[in-house]
């Protein structure tokens, strides 16, 4: 495919996941409002892998995320007949059961003779590590350069990112419904541009168009008017927002628009603020496809919620691929009491010191310990200024330690402040605070030539 | 003039690890110089002085009239680690956009700058 046969064509890739937890509505909403190519579902976060992967030891059939599968069962006939193709990264850390269920799904839809499905997997690290530990790979911890070693037996999941390579093979093998494990959340935008275009490997300015288009839609509605900062009170219809689909060019531009008669907006405004979320030095946006730099992308009004992006550059990417490791790290419970007016703030303060004395008293240690008022000084600490006598403040109070013991007793020093402690106090319905695991992350660099991805297309 | 970031741009967070980023957008187009030139990096750095624990980093993106700050531990370990309401770093950004501006007068004047003197002014310094 030549691009100049393509000039005028234009490839809908539609964003319907922006989380694991997201709009159970967005899927089918995307299929059915207009007209889209590709529906592209973003599950994972740092932390779902690990969590995935305790389901999986549990039972070997799990390990993914399950809502893809109501997703899919929610716009079969658009699949099967229209033939939108879904590209998602629901496999976790078990892409070939997810696959399984789809193909279930499938066959209880009537539709699997019409339907293929790709795998891709060989992100996953785990079943390797000690072999590429000993092998030289340190993979240390990006943040404190520690090695892997020290936590080594606490570690639940190791996955590296993986980018478009693969999902363009399963899509050249003319599967409809490409399922990945830890491939990045903006190679799933970017892999069907590519793909449809026929881009190369190396068209870096274009790749890196596609990272950014992915980068976009990635959270779902967040750059269509969810989350949405600017003029908040005037945004229309959020009960009905509209998610938003990137309409690609050949040459690398795309429109960020949505369909017809949804709420929410995009303008130049929305579309900005979710280029900066969680953005980091501006000028190498790393992934394993390309380095794609921010400082080039325009953006231009392109009529009543439709945003231009051009002018993209990229550049080469490294010879690493980043690594997402779990790993066990202690324990962690949080409690919570509501203060009321009059002095609900210095009510809080002296819950909270007596608290601590207690604590102290029992000799539980901890590594952390955080009272924060919520009402008062919870999220902006002492840039909020004076909050006054407000109708109640809120304390919420969090220990963390390895000790599990110890975590526990705490959770045991709530309730008794509701009779022994500061008056006015409510608001305990929820019981005893809950001890929690706290699976951390730590991300790393791996040599890319140690991770070799594999595509399966079945059906 | 005294001139609050929140009537002259708009903000978004989030979070990498233990480190927030707080990207600030210029409300109007002609407004992002004054981003440039009075939101430096070591007036972020006392703004935020006592509630994060590491130094903030300053990028400046001319093509999308926006800055993006990083700063550096400010989320209790971050993710799963931390304690804080706002692990996720998510409200950094209206925390940035309390900050108050000193304008010059001509300065503010000839770029329409909505002013008030009503604000406080909140230039923290390191000694608070």
């Amino acid at each position: 495919m030549s691009s100049t046969n393509q000039s005028g064509r234009i490839v809908r890739v539609a964003a319907g996941q922006g989380f694991w937890g997201d709009w159970l509505e967005a899927p089918r909403r995307q299929a059915e409002g207009g007209q889209i190519d590709y529906l592209m579902l973003d599950y994972l976060a740092e932390v779902t892998m690990s969590i995935l992967q305790k389901q999986k030891e549990r039972d070997p059939k799990m390990g993914y995320a399950r809502d893809f599968i109501g997703a899919v069962e929610s716009i079969w006939p658009a699949i099967a007949e229209r033939g939108v193709r879904v590209i998602a990264n629901a496999g976790g850390v078990n892409p070939p059961a997810c696959a399984e269920a789809v193909r279930q799904s499938a066959e209880r839809a009537g539709v699997s003779k019409s339907v293929r499905i790709g795998v891709v997997t060989g992100d996953d690290l785990l079943p390797r590590l000690d072999e590429l530990i000993a092998g030289g790979h340190a993979l240390a911890n990006m943040e404190t350069g520690e090695p892997l070693s020290t936590v080594r037996d606490r570690v639940l999941s190791a996955n590296a990112y993986i980018g478009s390579t693969p999902i363009v093979e399963a899509l050249s093998q003319k599967a409809n419904i490409v399922i990945t494990g830890r491939s990045t959340d903006t190679a799933l935008t970017m892999a069907p541009l590519r793909f449809e275009f026929g881009w190369g490997a190396e068209d870096w300015d274009r790749l890196a168009a596609g990272i950014i288009a992915g980068h976009i839609i990635e959270c779902g509605a967040q750059c269509s008017g969810g989350n949405c900062l600017y003029d908040w009170q005037n945004i229309p219809d959020l009960a009905n927002v509209g998610y938003p689909i990137v309409e690609g060019s050949a040459d690398g531009t795309f429109v960020v628009a949505k369909h017809p008669n949804t709420g929410g907006r995009i303008s130049i405004r929305s579309v900005t603020e979710q280029l900066v979320y969680e953005m980091g030095d501006p000028h190498s946006y790393i992934t394993p496809d390309v380095v794609a730099d921010f400082t080039t992308i325009h953006l231009e009004d392109a009529g009543e919620n439709r945003v231009r992006v051009f002018g993209i550059k990229g550049r080469p990417p490294t010879d690493k691929l980043k690594v997402s490791i779990a790993y066990r790290a202690g324990f962690k419970a949080v409690g919570t009491l509501v203060y009321s007016w009059p002095d609900a703030l210095p009510k809080a303060q002296l819950a909270d010191r007596v608290l601590r004395e207690r604590l102290d008293n029992l000799g539980l240690r901890f590594d952390k310990v955080l009272s924060e008022f919520v009402g008062a000084s919870a999220t902006h600490g002492p840039l909020a200024g004076d909050p006054g006598d407000p109708p109640e403040v809120q304390l919420r109070f969090g220990v963390r330690g390895e000790d599990k013991a110890a975590v526990e007793r705490f959770t045991r020093e709530i309730a008794p402040l509701v009779l022994n402690g500061p008056p006015s106090v409510t608001g305990f319905a929820g019981g005893r605070p809950k001890v929690e695991e706290i699976v951390a992350y730590w991300p790393a660099l791996v040599d890319k030539r140690v991770v070799q991805t594999r595509v399966e297309v079945l059906g | 003039m005294k001139v609050r970031l929140l009537d002259i741009a708009h903000a978004r967070s989030g979070d990498k690890g233990d480190t927030a980023n707080v990207g600030l957008i210029a409300i109007e187009p002609v407004w992002y110089p004054v981003l440039e030139r009075y939101v430096t990096r070591e007036r972020v750095a006392a703004h935020f002085h006592g509630i994060i624990d590491g130094p903030v980093e300053r990028y400046e993106l001319p093509n999308l009239k926006a800055l993006n700050f990083l700063l550096h531990g400010a989320l209790d370990g971050g993710g799963t680690l931390s304690l804080k309401t706002d692990a996720q770093g998510k409200v950094f950004s209206t925390a940035m956009l309390r900050m108050v501006l000193d304008i010059p007068e001509d300065e503010a004047k000839a770029l329409k700058l909505p002013g008030s003197k009503q604000w406080p002014s909140y230039q923290r310094s390191p000694k608070e």
